[in-house]
């Protein structure tokens, strides 16, 4: 690597149009919300720069520290979900032969490449009222009552009359399924690298000496690939916490999100200091999570007894 | 003995993957992966305006979609954007990414994590960031096609470029600065030493930058929503109003179309940057 006084017209000429751009169409759009978000609404469009905390102690009203709140239980669980059917996708990966790794790990990344609103939409069709998982659940039914009536216990409708579809779509498990559909295998790709490195001869050990499959999982397997979950962890949960158009399309009326909140202040409450001030705490959560994962990771990983 | 030689070997200890459970979990969350996109395809030929039952094939479909104006026009910009968009994002990435490899200056970290914002922040600040700032600067929303497009261009490049600067820095890892001291000796200057070794050794990466840049841009949802107007919908943003209005099979037409473009751009993407894949022209074949 050269120093740069080496070298400076060739160190300016490289550097200047990407930091120009990055500047100013990225940096300064960002300064201005974050000034944006210490003024007071004067008109339609006016917005006068008061530097007040107004809309900072308005997002702390019960009604929006709710929707916080929501915003981030709804994200853990979905992060939650990833993380329980991650690992042992991840696994099933890190143990595959050669041949089925390579092949898994396409297979899992080609939804991926999807349009993440095409993926969303497409959920639609699988969790509505006259949609696959109730085709398949009535499916199911028939057979179950088919099955009691040819035992003799037809009579007693112990099943219900009919079947009565569940209501899957424009609620809270709706989203939840449509973040984790969204983020998955940002989950389980930072577990795979993760197990794939791990010295399998300690799980042979656990083993060996005595400790069963899940005993070998929590005791061994876990601590040493926590990193990656971490990790996992991290990238699932920040993108689902400002997630707008899934409560959008998947959710009801009470779906709503701190990413549908700031929707609406930028475009049809036409409120944008308070906007940005949700936009900005959204970002410092953000910062929060990845501060917190950098610090974690920092430390020397291994077994801590 | 015998009979467990006969047929096949006991599961190993650590041969997770020839247990039943692990499996059949494998299969549902696979199937639970695919499931819906396959619906969505596959409905996209479906003779039966409801979607529910298969009624038989037809591309009828695709051509309303084609007869389309409002369609065609997203589907014309979001390619426009996306090409315009690759251009740019291209160079700007592998200007970052040479710059970055090739000099020490105080601050870099710091300069690093600046490049790393873009990537790490979530859309919608961003997007909100981009709508507040060309709202504020008075950035003309009336102009003549494709300059309207200017706009979106401008935030693509913004989040695009870093990620082409990532990948160009990937493949930049593996380069042996010997070649550029030899060309250097040899009386080559700063460019030409750019174009006829640094540039012919980073094409594979430079190709899968470009198209990653290009389905950035074609993808992106979030951000375009906040920073097109009226007049510049893009792809995805028309799917979004359509599908909010009503679920027909016109949106699955649409969307298969925009899912093959994609799919076929990140698999050629993914085979350039494979160790196995493209070779570069050089000293070694």
């Amino acid at each position: 690597m050269d120093n740069w006084r080496k070298n400076p017209v060739v160190f300016w000429l490289l550097n200047v149009p990407p930091t120009f751009w990055l500047v100013v169409f990225f940096i300064v759009p960002l300064t201005l919300i974050w000034v944006l978000s210490f003024g007071e609404k004067r008109g339609v469009i006016d917005i006068e720069i008061t530097w007040t905390l107004d809309n900072y102690i308005r997002a702390l009203d019960p009604l929006y520290l709710e929707i916080f709140w929501k915003s981030i239980w709804m994200a853990g669980l979905a992060t939650l979900a990833c993380l329980i059917v991650g690992y042992p996708i991840a696994f099933a990966i890190a143990f595959a032969p050669d041949r089925w790794k390579a092949l898994l790990l396409l297979g899992l990344m080609v939804p991926f490449w999807i349009n993440i609103l095409i993926r969303t939409y497409a959920l639609i069709a699988v969790f509505r009222t006259r949609g696959y998982v109730n085709f398949t659940l009535e499916w199911l039914w028939e057979r179950a009552n088919g099955l009691l009536s040819w035992i003799g216990l037809g009579d007693w409708h112990l099943l219900g009359m009919r079947y009565e579809p569940l209501e899957l779509l424009y609620n809270n498990f709706a989203v939840n399924m449509g973040i984790v559909y969204a983020f998955f295998p940002f989950m389980v790709l930072p577990l795979y690298a993760n197990i794939e490195k791990l010295d399998k001869s300690l799980m042979e050990a656990s083993l060996d000496l005595g400790a069963g499959h899940w005993r070998t999982f929590v005791s061994v397997v876990f601590p040493l690939t926590w990193h990656g979950a971490l990790s996992g962890i991290i990238i699932v949960f920040i993108p689902a916490l400002g997630a707008f158009f899934i409560p959008d399309l998947l959710g009801g009326t009470h779906s709503e999100l701190i990413g549908n909140v700031i929707e609406r202040q930028f475009k049809s409450a036409n409120d944008w200091p308070f906007g940005a001030a949700l936009s900005f705490l959204l970002m410092y959560a953000t910062f929060g999570a990845l501060a917190l994962r950098a610090l974690v990771a920092g430390r020397k990983p291994g077994l801590e007894v | 003995m015998s009979l467990e030689h006969r047929g096949r070997a006991p599961i190993g200890p650590l041969e997770y993957t020839r247990r039943w459970w692990l499996r059949a979990i494998v299969a549902v969350t696979f199937a639970g992966l695919y499931a819906p996109i396959v619906t969505l395809v596959a409905f996209s030929f479906n003779d039966s305006k409801r979607n529910i039952v298969w009624r038989g094939f037809t591309f009828k479909y695709y051509e309303k979609a084609w007869h389309d104006d409002s369609l065609i026009d997203a589907f014309v910009n979001s390619l426009t954007i996306a090409v315009i968009n690759t251009g740019i994002s291209t160079v700007l990435g592998v200007l970052v990414a040479i710059f970055l490899w090739r000099f020490r200056f105080p601050a870099k970290p710091l300069y690093e994590g600046f490049m790393a914002l873009p990537i790490v922040i979530p859309e919608i600040c961003m997007g909100v960031a981009m709508m507040a700032f060309f709202a504020r600067i008075g950035w003309p929303t009336s102009m003549p096609w494709p300059l309207n497009l200017s706009s979106i261009i401008i935030a693509h490049v913004a989040f695009s470029f870093p990620f082409v600067a990532v990948i160009v820095r990937a493949r930049l890892v593996g380069f042996n600065r010997e070649l550029e001291d030899a060309s250097k000796d040899l009386g080559a200057g700063e460019w030409q030493t750019l174009r006829n070794i640094v540039l012919p050794y980073l094409r594979p990466g430079i190709i899968a930058g470009a198209l990653i840049a290009f389905t950035l841009s074609l993808d992106d949802f979030v951000i375009t929503f906040f920073t097109a107007g009226p007049s510049t919908i893009t792809l995805p943003v028309k799917i979004f109003s359509m599908v909010r209005f009503s679920v027909t099979p016109e949106v699955n037409a649409a969307s298969t179309v925009l899912i093959l473009i994609t799919v076929v751009a990140t698999a050629v993407m993914m085979r350039l940057q494979s160790p196995t894949g493209a070779k570069p022209p050089g000293p070694e074949n």
